[in-house]
């Protein structure tokens, strides 16, 4: 099963390594990962998102509190946090019939044309890791070629937010 | 005060009361040497990084304090990783210094680069690289705490030589604080104390399995307190070797593969396993899923991701060891306890039915009689260091250790050529005490050069080599497991006495069993570097033996 670890770092070079190298130093494979800064310019936020059962998520997550430069580390359960995920697909267009069903697809799922050529078309959308699977299925039909994904953050709702939970607000 | 980064260096180290460095200079970390020369700091120049970072380890093992060691950038940093990752494996406080080149030809594959930073991510429990001459100061009494606190471990400092050059106003460091790290030390959770001590009063069969955290907490004389009012008899891990006198009546000695016969049917049967500052490692549990079945658990470490990695603890109990044994102490005054007379009485009949022995010779020299021999001769005294393999093993189950840290052996990396150098160490920091090396003929070889170290520095170090011409080890379980097919075991034997005398040590050699005791008095007498080269018969083997990932069931010997 897919866990989504929200991890804060200190914001140094070689931060990412050490967490990375953790993964590779345990046999743990990461699925997905994304870092950026926080409000706090001193510290980064990673979202990882990482298969295992529970005994090995739970092991990941030790493992991740021991770093010296891992500030907190939350495993995020998925109706307590908004996940999203961006993507950028280009997917072929040899007739209008398929560019206008590529557009209507692209409504259904609030994505938005980023650009068009005579014989492709640019779409972009977040969402939910669920519904970028989704919309990449039915895009596949028309013909992918060219696709990126950012891998997911992820924040916990502060309506679901634990006492415990503020000392990472610091 | 305007220093340099080599200055702001070699003050940090002082600041942090730092004795003696092993290492070896080189090209990019020569500004730090020409600051070391005068610095009243000693220095112990090894013939090889391995050495010096073992040699580094054996110090740090023996006393407690931070080992530290020193190399320049390139294949002197890349020299050191193995010790990295034995000092991590065997939580062992070490601050490496290696040189690096400087900053503007960082990744430029500069001469003699390596990017020992990216390389030691996995072998560190933490690492820097320093680029800002203002930081160095504050880096330094960083790397030192993190070395020391927690669970301690290696820690790497690559220093541009451009950094080492470039001058600054020197500003104290600040007390360390790291917010990230500190959080953890938590305080000790009482009630899982009063858990334990409720499954304690409730045990028949208990069990008390203690690993090299109760070593490095100096938790032994708690350890002693609570094995001899509760009744519960001891194992211990091979890093544990030390912590309860292994003479004691409650000993059970050493558990795990190459343990007593009664110290592992003592886990197999007991119904409550105490682990304290031990992680059951796979030479320890065997098949994890047979291991200790009827037993509640237990888990004392400082560690959280310690508790069940491997086994599940039922009462898991998270702080230093020391500290936790305190308040085990200081809460016993209530407990009902017991005296476990039934268990006692098995423990004894299979102490007496199976009990850890050899069989001897008339005149050749078997080499568990040759580490009784040291035993008795060092009256059990010696620190003993010792290399990996069949040595290592006679030594941890014949060598009855009373006290800790006088036992230092590379347990978790098992690394072979770790045993001579670690004695470097052991001797520089003790240069009074009688350390002996318990060395194989193969794993001797891989750090012989350390020879012309030890009588540069004129220690007086003695090398009792268990000489079988094998990689004694590996030919036992080609012998056991491989049909006999001994493939690129056998390794003769050179004249070790030529190589000693070469080196400026003494040589003896040992063939008969008379010469055994004899040997080692002499060997004791000589001011000077001492290699006895034991000539033992070639396929003797060490037994008891669980076979790897085995059972009880599968116990050989």
């Amino acid at each position: 099963m897919l866990h989504t670890l929200s991890l804060l770092v200190r914001n140094h070079p070689g931060v990412l390594s050490h967490v990375a190298g953790l993964f590779t130093r345990r046999g743990y494979n990461i699925e997905s990962i994304s870092v950026g800064v926080t409000e706090n310019p001193e510290l980064s936020r990673m979202t990882i998102a990482v298969g295992g059962d529970e005994r090995v998520v739970q092991q990941i997550i030790k493992q991740c509190q021991k770093l010296v430069d891992v500030l907190s580390i939350k495993d995020l359960k998925y109706d307590e946090s908004i996940t999203r995920e961006l993507a950028v697909f280009v997917v072929k267009t040899p007739t209008n019939q398929s560019r206008a069903e590529i557009i209507q697809i692209a409504g259904v799922f609030n994505a938005r044309v980023a650009d068009m050529s005579e014989t492709s078309i640019m779409i972009e959308v977040t969402g939910n890791q669920r519904q970028i699977d989704s919309i990449t299925r039915l895009l596949a039909q028309y013909g992918i070629e060219e696709m990126a994904r950012t891998g997911i953050v992820a924040l916990t709702f502060p309506s679901k937010r634990k006492p415990e939970d503020s000392s990472e607000r610091e | 005060m305007k220093l340099t980064g080599a200055q702001i260096l070699i003050e940090s180290l002082k600041a942090e009361g730092v004795e003696a460095i092993f290492g070896i200079p080189g090209g990019a970390i020569m500004p730090v040497y020409d600051v070391l020369f005068d610095s009243g700091i000693a220095h112990i120049l090894t013939r090889h990084e391995q050495g010096a970072i073992h040699a580094a380890e054996g110090y740090a093992r023996t006393t407690g304090k931070v080992g530290v060691c020193m190399a320049t950038s390139g294949p002197g940093a890349t020299n050191l990783v193995t010790g990295l990752v034995d000092a991590l494996m065997d939580s062992t406080p070490i601050v490496a210094i290696t040189g690096q080149v400087p900053t503007h030809l960082i990744g430029t594959d500069g001469f003699q680069e390596a990017d020992i930073y990216g390389i030691s991510i996995p072998a560190t429990k933490y690492n820097y690289l320093v680029r800002d001459v203002n930081k160095l100061a504050q880096i330094v009494a960083e790397a030192f705490y993190i070395a020391r606190t927690g669970r301690p471990g290696p820690v790497l400092i690559d220093l541009p030589k451009d950094i080492q050059l470039a001058v600054t106003e020197y500003v104290k460091p600040k007390p360390v604080s790291l917010p990230c790290y500190d959080q953890y030390f938590q305080e000790i959770n009482e009630t899982q104390v009063d858990k334990a001590i409720q499954a304690i009063e409730e045990a028949e069969r208990p069990v008390i399995y203690v690993g090299g955290g109760v070593i490095i907490s100096g938790a032994h004389q708690e350890l002693y307190e609570f094995a001899k009012r509760t009744h519960i008899p001891v194992t211990t891990t091979l890093m544990g070797l030390g912590s309860f006198p292994g003479t004691d009546e409650l000993s059970l000695g050493m558990l795990g593969m190459h343990g007593t016969k009664y110290a592992n049917y003592a886990m197999g049967e007991a119904d409550l396993i105490i682990a304290l500052g031990a992680r059951f490692d796979d030479r320890v549990t065997g098949k994890v899923s047979e291991f200790a079945r009827n037993a509640k658990i237990v888990h004392v470490d400082i560690d959280a991701a310690e508790i069940n990695k491997i086994v599940y603890a039922h009462i898991p109990i998270r702080g230093d060891v020391k500290k936790v044994l305190q308040v085990f102490l200081k809460k016993l005054d209530k407990a009902k306890l017991k005296t476990y007379d039934k268990w006692h009485k098995q423990i004894q009949e299979w102490k007496t039915q199976y009990p850890l022995t050899y069989e001897n010779s008339e005149d050749e020299v078997i080499p568990q009689y040759v580490v009784e021999q040291i035993y008795e001769a060092t009256k059990g005294e010696a620190i003993i260091t010792v290399g990996v393999g069949q040595h290592q093993m006679w030594a941890a189950q014949y060598y009855r250790f009373q006290a800790p840290r006088s036992w230092v052996s590379s347990s978790g990396l098992g690394t072979m050529g770790f045993g001579f150098p670690a004695a470097i160490g052991a001797q520089v920091a003790y240069p009074h005490r009688t350390v002996f090396t318990i060395d194989g003929d193969g794993s001797f070889q891989m750090t012989i050069q350390e020879l012309a170290t030890a009588v540069q520095y004129h220690l007086p170090i003695k090398i009792a080599i268990l000489n079988n011409g094998y990689l004694g080890m590996v030919r036992q379980w080609q012998q056991l497991f491989f049909k006999g097919r001994y493939s690129h075991t056998f390794l003769g034997s050179p004249d070790f006495v030529k190589i000693a005398e070469g080196y400026g040590a003494v040589g003896m050699l040992i063939t008969k069993k008379a010469e055994v005791r004899p040997a080692i008095e002499k060997a004791l007498e000589t001011d000077n570097t001492v290699v006895m080269d034991f000539r033992i018969p070639q396929e003797d083997n060490v037994f008891p033996m669980i076979p790897a990932g085995g059972t009880l069931k599968q116990m050989i010997g």
